[in-house]
């Protein structure tokens, strides 16, 4: 068990700077994912602080101690690889114990640490095997274990489902959950799938172009993004964001008034899709719907809100034409205001 | 279409076959027959020749002396060299190109290379007279210094003949996923233990492939040996080719090259049972 802090890390290649400037504090215990899409620089923060890649500079700490300079052995980590890198010339046993094996462990201890870790992973009955008669899922469950048997201080997983098909990823993400709980090792969890952050973590890095936009709890994430880039990002449908007018410090839609942080000009409403009501046209924002798809558990409506493109969710018992325009009131508490030239949203009204 | 004429395949294929029966199996049939028969019938007189020859003995101690001193050699330096170009991230392409160039030379070539340079008057012995170190010219290659023609011989060998090694070992490392040798690092293995543990058992197949080809020519060594040693340095090939030319006893040269043959049979299926290859245990 162990606390992290990220200080500042930088990481240039050549004239790319891949990081510009990261920090980040995790506690003991806790499970946090860095969330951006490809290309952010998310894997490489994870590699930085694995040791697989040296950071330009910056600082980084686990349980209190720089870990910079150091080989990833010396850090008390371990790693579950995207595409599992379970070996295969090993059995299933020998995978799960190759750490233990590394740090000269006797077979006594071995054993009982297999064992431990397979019973939490459920490979008891493949630990003869060799990977390669496994499927993907259970080379998953063998690199979980593989890095769970060695205890780890911290628990690096780079984008571990993403080689999954969607029916299984959600099966392994219960019980993802359900075995690091009770492991309790701090985690860190690179993913650009915004349902597997949301599900899973304590906490949400929200990392775009080499910096962090965003770190709270899945919640504070999706219901208050403090940069229009977290709000598009995550959520499916993604946050709508409506430029409106301001008037007096207030914005009118409909005949609904909000008062918002900003005086005159213009100022982005942030929305998200699901928190609109159905009203009668002209009593809150009105939409144009261009398609109209009933997806079973809701209705998703797609077309433009003062002229901007949205979509938005409505009850599934709720039916709507294509080409209709519906009302859709406003709730007040749920909405996100935006600086038109920053993409910054303002603090939550209190 | 291919389902409603399934024998384009066959028809397609059929000419190398056809190619490679005429001009392979063929005189592979007669060789063989050529080497035990005399006459016409059945005999073991030409093998009775080839063994009671005075230089068979020492062609066969040379050659696989001179296998065992340079496949095992070459399967480290190839091995070493695939390992050091890994860790390149530029350049990577062009040393390869470099280290191949043996590859583009014909043996005889490599071989009269090499002579230039051990013969009395060649390079070694020019920058070492010039260095004071010998103070008439030297001779290297003659039978009165064995070892050092050995040596030279076994150094030509090593020149031309590691390139193919690498390139093959090359493959095989590109083909092992660099997470591997990371998720070794992280949990806690040393470089050494990587390569033991990890790189080398992944890449068996390339490593066997490398070995069978590299042995099987080792034991086909001609050129290299004729252009420095002629005849003081007496190889299989080499006695093949002088009962078939110089003494134009075509029985005895055919036993020589089916004596050849099994032994590089022998060799291939050491390698395929020592250096098992099993598919389960492959990425």
């Amino acid at each position: 068990m162990a606390n992290i802090v990220i200080d500042n890390i930088k990481k240039s290649f050549g004239a790319f700077q891949a990081l510009k400037g990261v920090s980040l504090t995790i506690k003991d215990g806790e499970f946090v994912s860095l969330l951006g899409p490809s290309g952010c620089g998310k894997t490489t923060l994870l590699r930085i602080i694995a040791g697989l890649e040296t950071s330009t500079s910056g600082d980084i700490r686990i349980g209190d101690k720089s870990v910079i300079g150091l080989p990833p052995k010396d850090r008390g980590l371990a790693m579950v690889f995207q595409n599992y890198a379970v070996f295969p010339h090993m059995t299933v046993y020998e995978n799960v114990a190759f750490g233990l094996r590394m740090q000269k462990a006797d077979d006594a201890r071995v054993k009982k640490q297999v064992e431990k870790a397979a019973g939490l992973l459920h490979i008891e009955a493949y630990l003869d095997r060799y990977p390669n008669k496994l499927s993907g899922g259970q080379r998953q469950r063998v690199a979980v274990a593989r890095a769970l048997a060695v205890e780890p201080g911290v628990l690096l997983m780079d984008e571990p489902l993403s080689n999954l098909d969607a029916l299984l990823r959600l099966e392994m993400r219960t019980e993802l959950k359900t075995v690091l709980q009770e492991a309790g090792t701090t985690t860190i969890y690179v993913t650009h799938d915004q349902t597997e952050a949301m599900g899973l973590s304590d906490r949400i890095a929200v990392v775009h172009d080499g910096r962090i936009e965003q770190v709270g709890t899945p919640v504070e994430v999706y219901n208050h993004p403090a940069t229009r880039f977290v709000g598009g990002f995550i959520g499916n449908p993604p946050m709508n964001f409506i430029t409106m007018p301001v008037t007096n410090g207030q914005v009118a839609a409909g005949s609904q008034r909000f008062a918002v942080p900003a005086q005159g000009g213009e100022i982005v409403l942030g929305l998200r899709g699901e928190t609109v009501e159905r009203a009668p046209t002209g009593q809150g924002l009105d939409m144009e719907v261009r398609v109209a798809e009933p997806m079973g558990s809701h209705l998703l409506l797609t077309g433009s809100i003062l002229g901007q493109p949205a979509r938005v969710i409505l009850p599934a018992t709720e039916t709507v034409k294509n080409g209709e325009t519906v009302g859709l009131a406003l709730d007040p508490k749920r909405l996100t205001w935006l600086s038109p030239e920053s993409g910054v949203s303002y603090p939550a009204a209190a | 279409m291919t389902q409603s004429r399934p024998w384009i395949p066959y028809a397609l294929i059929l000419p190398s076959v056809v190619f490679l029966g005429l001009l392979f199996i063929v005189p592979l049939v007669q060789t063989i027959w050529l080497a035990v028969s005399d006459n016409g019938t059945p005999s073991l007189a030409n093998m009775t020749t080839m063994v009671s020859d005075l230089n068979f003995g020492r062609s066969v101690l040379n050659t696989f002396l001179l296998t065992l001193a340079v496949v095992p050699i070459q399967i480290v330096m190839a091995l070493t060299m695939g390992s050091m170009v890994a860790k390149m991230n530029g350049g990577r392409e062009t040393i390869l190109w470099i280290w191949t160039i043996p590859l583009g030379i014909s043996d005889l070539a490599a071989g009269m290379v090499w002579l230039s340079i051990l013969q009395n008057t060649g390079y070694l012995n020019s920058i070492l007279f010039g260095m004071g170190l010998i103070e008439r010219q030297t001779a290297w290659l003659t039978y009165q210094t064995p070892v050092a023609l050995f040596i030279g011989i076994a150094i030509a060998e090593i020149w031309r003949g590691t390139a193919i090694v690498m390139i093959i070992i090359v493959a095989g490392l590109n083909q092992v996923p660099k997470e591997f040798k990371e998720a070794a690092e992280i949990f806690g293995a040393s470089p050494w233990t990587r390569f033991t543990r990890i790189t080398l058992p992944l890449i068996r197949p390339a490593l066997q492939s490398a070995l069978i080809l590299r042995t099987v020519l080792a034991f086909e060594v001609f050129a290299v040996v004729y252009a420095l040693g002629g005849r003081n340095f007496p190889v299989l090939v080499g006695e093949a080719y002088n009962w078939q030319n110089q003494n134009q006893n075509y029985g005895v040269a055919a036993a020589y090259a089916v004596l050849i043959m099994v032994i590089s049979l022998a060799a291939t299926l050491v390698y395929l049972k020592v250096v098992k290859v099993d598919p389960e245990r492959l990425p």
